[in-house]
């Protein structure tokens, strides 16, 4: 089960340095290389430790009620923070919609600033039927439309589910956003790259959640696997009836609704 | 902006130099689909456009990627298109079909043509012309009858082998937006298709253009038969052009999927001028009536019987006519399919911004860049069958 864990990391040798002196430490570095040559040929496996991450033992989604959102936008603000998303108002990894639909029936959708610093009153002269809010993000789709269109493979999907740009190799053609249904990926003002939500993957390896996940009130966020283990994903999909956004473009999304209403897209 | 977009969406992606791109792609595969005309389907009459028509597609050809270069956010490392391609990437072939293209189809078929032309002309010549010259006939100076019909033959077949090529070019662009489902005004499976056929029709327009144009300029007479030749696989190419598109639209109407109704105001609202008037009014409409009555299409000589004269200024309008309104289908495909929320709910805005890498100033620049390299290549290389002056041996022939 992921939970954040905050551990401290192993101790470190605290002993001042040494002094060593040129002969000792050309032992030691020729030693080291012994050791360390079979490794480096392949023949023998490093054991993995406890804490080590291994991404082949796990298979990411996200959950979200919708009926637990409050539109609070604390989800958007911790993701801006920990991803140092840009500044300019239009980019951003997460959002939160928000859906009002009139007595008589029209529906108004707005995300003023992406939701990070809530909604304004709502004020309709023809009477709310019913309001909710939609936390989104990437759907880490398995079928990712981003991931096939990349020309240069840039855009990938990690072996545990999460799908990534190598900022170091995108060209930043822009044909990934293109491609993304969701409105999920923007073009990075300053890298020139693709930029998206990474279920915040350098937290993940930590053993910990997403920042949207952990900041979120009323848990209206979950994460976890996918299939099979007992984390906070699997009971959520077990008790509630989930649904994905756009499951006609078959994309195999992974970030899974429960109590989404028809309108939303 | 009207309407809910996401977040993400507030800026366009893809600006007008990617309208650019599919317009410049289009012109040479229609160029060379016209020259192929002549060689391989033995249309006499278009003859005098062959080599223009090569050396058209040439010079647009070495363009069509400038464009997409200056919009990369890493142009730099474009060149990973080659070295590592997603092989599931539409995208990622341009670099190959485009090389193919340039490379094995259009380089070897204007040097097979031309090598007798060549080889004259080196030894006509003197000093540095004269050795540049041998080294663009690559040496092969042999111009005995054998070698000459060698050349012809492989010329046949290399052109051969280009019209499929050529459909590739350009449907494969087509590809390029008609595969993205995320997008219903792009995702379409005739996307392809109309791209060719649009492709045809402003490469016959655009070489019909510039061989009256420099026609004209060199006061040569204008070879009314060719010209009405033209004219006429011109109001052929928009008939199926004008068909298919308004077959995609009628299919989009009749289907009425959930995007029809955000696509519907996005036509009333961002699209009437570039979509209603300047493509379908007065880039498909006037043209095909224009051409119905007075090119040979319908008619042997045409409904109307007008002075040559007259007759010339018409095509001359079409073919001016028919490229704004080609320009306005690139438009309305790029932009267009930009314009829209994927969510189905809001219409967003496109401004064209003057000045800087992606704007208007640079897109007329790379708009008249293939000019400029098609008048060096026609220097070089004069494609004219009417007699150049200058040129001693056709006045000999």
């Amino acid at each position: 089960m992921i939970e954040a864990d905050n551990q401290a990391t192993p101790n470190q040798d605290a002993s001042p340095s040494r002094d060593v002196d040129r002969r000792e430490f050309l032992n030691e570095m020729l030693a080291a290389c012994g050791t360390a040559a079979p490794v480096l040929f392949g023949m023998v496996r490093v054991p993995l430790q406890d804490d080590q991450y291994d991404a082949a033992e796990h298979y990411y989604g996200m959950g979200i009620d919708v009926n637990k959102c409050i539109g609070c936008g604390r989800c958007v603000q911790a993701c801006t923070i920990e991803n140092d998303v840009p500044e300019e108002p239009h980019f951003t990894n997460t959002w939160v919609e928000r859906y009002i639909i009139t007595s008589d029936g029209e529906v108004v959708v707005d995300s003023p600033d992406a939701g990070m610093h809530g909604f304004p009153r709502t004020e309709t002269e023809a009477g709310i039927f019913k309001t909710f809010f939609v936390p989104k993000l990437c759907n880490h789709c398995e079928e990712a439309p981003c991931v096939q269109v990349c020309p240069v493979g840039a855009t990938f999907t990690t072996q545990d589910g999460v799908v990534l740009v190598d900022e170091g190799y995108c060209i930043g053609c822009r044909y990934c956003i293109q491609a993304c249904p969701y409105g999920a990926r923007y073009l990075h003002p300053e890298k020139h790259v693709a930029g998206k939500c990474t279920f915040c993957y350098h937290r993940l390896v930590e053993g910990l959640v997403p920042a949207c996940v952990e900041v979120c009130p009323t848990q209206a966020r979950l994460f976890g696997e996918v299939e099979g283990r007992p984390t906070p994903l699997d009971q959520f999909m077990r008790f509630n009836s989930v649904q994905v956004l756009k499951g006609h473009l078959n994309t195999k999304p992974k970030v899974y609704y429960a109590n989404l209403d028809g309108e939303v897209r | 902006m009207q309407g809910y977009i996401y977040p993400n969406e507030f800026e366009l992606q893809w600006s007008l130099l990617i309208v650019l791109y599919p317009y410049i792609t289009g012109l040479v595969a229609g160029a060379f689909i016209l020259a192929s005309l002549e060689r391989v389907f033995n249309v006499k009459e278009v003859q005098p456009t062959y080599r223009l028509s090569l050396l058209t597609a040439l010079a647009f050809l070495l363009v069509a990627t400038l464009p997409l270069l200056a919009h990369l956010g890493h142009p730099e490392r474009s060149y990973e298109i080659f070295m590592t391609p997603n092989r599931k990437s539409a995208m990622a072939m341009f670099g190959f079909v485009y090389a193919w293209y340039l490379m094995v189809v259009l380089l070897v078929e204007i040097w097979f043509n031309y090598r007798k032309d060549m080889v004259q002309w080196y030894r006509e010549s003197t000093g540095i012309r004269r050795w540049f010259y041998y080294a663009l006939a690559l040496g092969a100076t042999d111009t005995s009858e054998k070698a000459l019909q060698f050349d012809d033959r492989w010329g046949r077949w290399i052109t051969i082998i280009g019209i499929p090529s050529a459909f590739l070019l350009h449907g494969y662009v087509g590809f390029i937006f008609g595969s993205i489902k995320a997008n219903p005004w792009w995702s379409s499976v005739l996307m392809p298709v109309v791209f060719l056929f649009s492709a045809i029709v402003s490469g016959i327009a655009l070489v019909l253009l510039l061989y009256m144009l420099t026609t004209m300029f060199r006061w040569r007479k204008i070879d009314m038969a060719c010209l009405d030749k033209l004219g006429q696989f011109l109001f052929y190419a928009l008939v199926v052009d004008f068909s298919l598109e308004s077959l995609d639209f009628l299919h989009r109407l009749y289907e009425s999927e959930e995007s029809i109704e955000i696509l519907s105001q996005m036509i009333e609202s961002r699209l009437f001028i570039s979509l209603i008037i300047l493509q379908v009014l007065m880039g498909t409409v006037i043209p095909l009536v224009l051409l119905a009555l007075t090119s040979p299409g319908l008619r042997k000589g045409g409904f109307l019987r007008i002075a040559p004269e007259l007759k010339q200024l018409i095509y001359l309008t079409c073919a001016v006519l028919i490229q704004i309104g080609i320009f306005s289908i690139r438009w309305n495909v790029v932009i267009g399919g930009q314009l829209f929320s994927k969510s189905l709910r809001g219409l967003t805005v496109y401004k064209v911004e003057l000045l800087g890498i992606e704007g208007l100033a640079m897109t007329i620049g790379l708009l008249f860049l293939p000019f400029v390299i098609l008048w060096v290549l026609v220097k070089i290389l004069p494609p004219w069958t009417d007699g150049e002056p200058s040129t001693a041996s056709q006045a000999a022939a």
